[in-house]
């Protein structure tokens, strides 16, 4: 299976709809700035992976699309937040020692490198781990 | 404080947005999903960070983040099962499956400052 991009997708979605995921973005974002500046960044940390876009979007695909693909969406996240970690990992290393650009440049690459090939292992062949993912 | 509060506001949302939409236009779901746990709060909060505190207070919030996606995969996973069952409306079922990612937060938090991670 290979992953194929639609911007016709993009039609399905109705313009409050993407105004929902904006008004959910921004205020986790704003909490997530009030988290660490009441409790330290210890704590805000942690809502940087905040689950902020998948709730509205897992609505939506079940409207749009059927439950069935929520279920799909939901998979994909999981192998999405294992990526999630490593976009920390890279930034837990490289934000004292390079620009600020380049720290979160190269961790949102290691995030898509991650995330695309485990989603290859996982899906991408009809493989056994698909088979055990989605049972 | 407003301001601020509301440049974060409009930075996040654009962020999430745009990763939203970027994930409608891709197929099958399963790989539209990732985008899901894309790390677009985290874009917009750690860039501020980075302007506003440093680099060594911007390391802390990653460390922490890296245990919080931990969190965010036990959520997904809570989802995938709410997903399969008919008896709970989705909407309902995502939103309550937020406490699975506050109580998973909170206990990786709690082992992070036992451990001396965090």
């Amino acid at each position: 299976m290979t992953p194929q991009c639609k911007p016709a997708g993009l039609k399905k979605t109705k313009l409050w709809e993407y105004g929902v995921r904006f008004a959910f973005g921004g205020l986790v974002t704003a909490g997530a700035g009030l988290v660490a500046d009441g409790y330290g960044p210890e704590l805000g940390g942690f809502m940087l992976a905040f689950p902020a876009i998948l709730p509205a979007s897992l609505t939506l695909i079940k409207q749009h699309d059927g439950r069935a693909k929520a279920v799909d969406d939901a998979r994909g996240a999981r192998l999405g937040s294992l990526a999630l970690a490593i976009f920390g990992v890279t930034v837990g290393y490289s934000a004292t020692s390079w620009p600020p650009v380049a720290a979160l440049g190269l961790a949102t690459l290691a995030w898509i490198v991650v995330a695309v090939a485990l989603w290859a292992i996982a899906y991408g062949g009809g493989s056994a781990v698909a088979h055990r993912l989605n049972h | 404080m407003l301001a601020e509060l509301g440049f974060r506001f409009l930075l996040g949302g654009a962020i999430v947005s745009l990763f939203a939409a970027f994930a409608e236009m891709w197929d099958p779901k399963t790989f539209a999903g990732l985008f899901g746990a894309a790390p677009s709060v985290a874009l917009a909060t750690l860039a501020l960070g980075f302007y506003q505190h440093g680099g060594s207070y911007v390391a802390i919030e990653a460390r922490a983040m890296v245990m919080g996606s931990i969190a965010l995969l036990a959520y997904s996973a809570a989802c995938v099962a709410i997903a399969k069952t008919r008896r709970l409306p989705l909407a309902v079922g995502a939103a309550a499956a937020w406490t699975v990612w506050l109580v998973a937060a909170l206990g990786l938090w709690r082992l992070g400052a036992m451990t001396g991670i965090l």
